[in-house]
């Protein structure tokens, strides 16, 4: 029994055209990019919110569903579909209670006993009878999450629901996502623009620019070989430079003046290469990839100092809290394998 | 002696006023809000706000050009009823409904755009029916300034003057409303009977205001 979630649709927006083409296989698949890339779209077209202009949606579970298929008009309302869909203000109803929310996609018979399941479950004890503006933000999210659960859906779409809340709710919440995605044993999708938050989520992941698919594949292969420079800009590498291609093994860096030597055999289509800021380390002057740093400034922050050299590259190094004093050493290295080869 | 009738005319030709200028006016409201075509939008949106905007003599102008024996409407209910709508009760309603429609369509209007159009994107992925996210949620959210629309339409159809004057006249125990009763009574020099109908109308009016206030209050204070 193959479960799936295919995903086949095009549509034209204002700036650009949106065309993403997936099929989902296995827990959670993260869509990342940045704000206005079509992310959201995606997933209101996956909830029938938005219509797309071409394409088909379905899903595959013990029977096939076909959410929308243009070619031979069917498309399903959201009603039909059973979705859950986290909304980015959680989209609770101010007007109704904690329970009168949680209970709001339910048919009569089922009531009572589902909806006081998933108050306990969602640590809502106590908070029943409250309306949502009395709630926190987290409280919130844990009502939605449970209005959501109680309906039973198929597939779970999260549309960025880290992004409205401070740092310390979001490590917390997002630790209850995470255990409550591996209980769930439908499909979810994650919209966000955060790279950490599909690293911890998602087992796949797409990236999208201006309504394109850039980069698709499992979470840590895309994250260790981003191929393409958007990709690797959004996957965190801080460092990105234009290059010229010296020879199959080398490179010379024209934004950073520095020749570099590759572990792969660099083909002719690169044209940019990448480092992530903790892959330097210290170095004698004649080893391979060395740089001198001169000229080089230092900031401070709680668990790492972050080093800008002369020449503009990034460097982090984790520290301990009580430690204040740092020597940049004369010259630094980047093993020729973390020299991340990147096509434009 | 005071005549009573003014006071029961008017109340009368309120209370039906108003409940078609509430539910009329919550339909049109909402099938603006959803219309997607924008020009059709602001044309209708110019009609229905018309009467506020034009001298009230001018809508009842209009209206006795429509409703008038020899008027589209007018001429169609003396052929088929037998009944002559201009100058009857009836007459003191519809001007009633026309001056006071904007009031409650355009609070409406203006109430159902305040709710987040993701509650009902919830709704729908809830599974819930249209019916029920428009009564639940839709109407629900929007309720505060639904009613201050309905209150104050309420208060304006009582108070309607101009318009009623030119399609239902100043008939004595018939289409004769309080405004009406106000201005006739100052005009055979009654100060006395005038001040009467003058305080009723006050304190209807404070009344109203008050319901209104104390509604809308009370409803975002549950809710925040």
């Amino acid at each position: 029994m193959d479960k799936s979630l295919k995903v086949n649709i095009q549509k034209k927006l204002n700036e650009f055209d949106l065309k993403v083409d997936f099929e989902l296989k296995r827990g959670c698949l993260g869509i990342l990019g940045p704000s206005g890339c079509g992310k959201s779209m995606t997933l209101k077209s996956v909830a029938g919110i938005v219509d797309p202009d071409k394409g088909i949606i379905s899903l595959k579970t013990n029977e096939e569903t076909t959410y929308f298929d243009s070619d031979n008009k069917i498309n399903l309302k959201p009603q039909k579909r059973n979705v859950g869909y986290l909304f980015q203000n959680y989209a609770l109803f101010p007007n109704m209670t904690v329970e009168e929310n949680v209970a709001c996609g339910l048919s009569k018979d089922s009531d009572e006993k589902r909806v006081s399941e998933m108050i306990r479950r969602f640590h809502l004890e106590g908070l029943e009878k409250r309306y949502p503006r009395q709630l926190s933000g987290g409280q919130q999210q844990r009502v939605a999450l449970a209005r959501i659960l109680a309906y039973g859906p198929d597939v779970i779409l999260l549309d960025e629901p880290f992004s409205a809340m401070d740092a310390f709710l979001k490590e917390q919440l997002r630790l209850e996502l995470v255990n409550l995605l591996e209980d769930f044993d439908g499909f979810s999708i994650l919209v966000t623009h955060d790279r950490d938050e599909v690293f911890q989520f998602c087992d796949d992941l797409i990236i999208l620019d201006k309504g394109k698919v850039i980069a698709q594949g499992p979470t840590h292969e895309v994250f260790e070989n981003p191929g393409k420079v958007q990709v690797a800009r959004l996957t965190g590498c801080k460092n990105i430079s234009r290059v010229e291609i010296i020879d199959d093994y080398h490179v010379k860096s024209l934004d950073w003046g520095v020749e570099f030597e590759a572990s792969e055999k660099i083909s002719p289509g690169i044209t940019h290469i990448g480092i992530r800021a903790h892959d330097f380390s210290a170095a004698g002057k004649d080893e391979v990839n060395v740089f001198g740093t001169n000229d080089s400034s230092k900031l401070e922050k709680p668990f790492e100092w972050e080093i800008t050299l002369a020449n503009g590259l990034w460097w982090k190094v984790d520290k301990k809290i009580h430690e204040h004093d740092f020597v940049i050493p004369e010259y630094l290295k980047v093993d020729p394998e973390n020299i991340i080869l990147l096509e434009e | 002696m005071m005549d009573w009738s003014p006071i029961f005319i008017s109340m009368k030709t309120a209370s039906v006023s108003i409940l078609i200028t509430f539910f009329v006016g919550l339909i049109v409201a909402w099938g603006i809000v959803k219309m997607k075509n924008d020009t059709i939008k602001i044309v209708l949106d110019g009609i229905f706000t018309l009467p506020i905007v034009l001298p009230p003599t001018v809508v009842g102008f209009f209206l006795l050009y429509i409703f008038g024996v020899r008027g589209p409407i007018g001429s169609f209910f003396i052929d088929f009823f037998a009944f002559k709508i201009a100058f009857s009760w009836p007459a003191t309603v519809i001007a009633a409904v026309v001056m006071s429609f904007p009031l409650m369509y355009r609070s409406s209007r203006g109430a159902f755009e305040q709710v987040d159009s993701n509650l009902l994107d919830a709704g729908r992925t809830l599974g819930m029916s249209e019916w029920k996210i428009f009564w639940k949620i839709l109407f629900a959210n929007a309720l505060p300034g639904i009613i201050s629309g309905g209150i104050l339409a309420y208060a304006r159809g009582l108070g309607e003057f101009g318009a009623t004057a030119m399609l239902a006249g100043n008939i004595a125990d018939q289409t004769r409303t309080l405004p009406m009763a106000v201005y006739s009574e100052v005009a055979a020099g009654n100060m006395g009977d005038a001040f009467n109908y003058v305080i009723f109308i006050v304190v209807i009016a404070f009344i109203a205001i008050f319901i209104m206030d104390f509604v809308s209050l009370r409803k975002e204070k549950q809710w925040k």
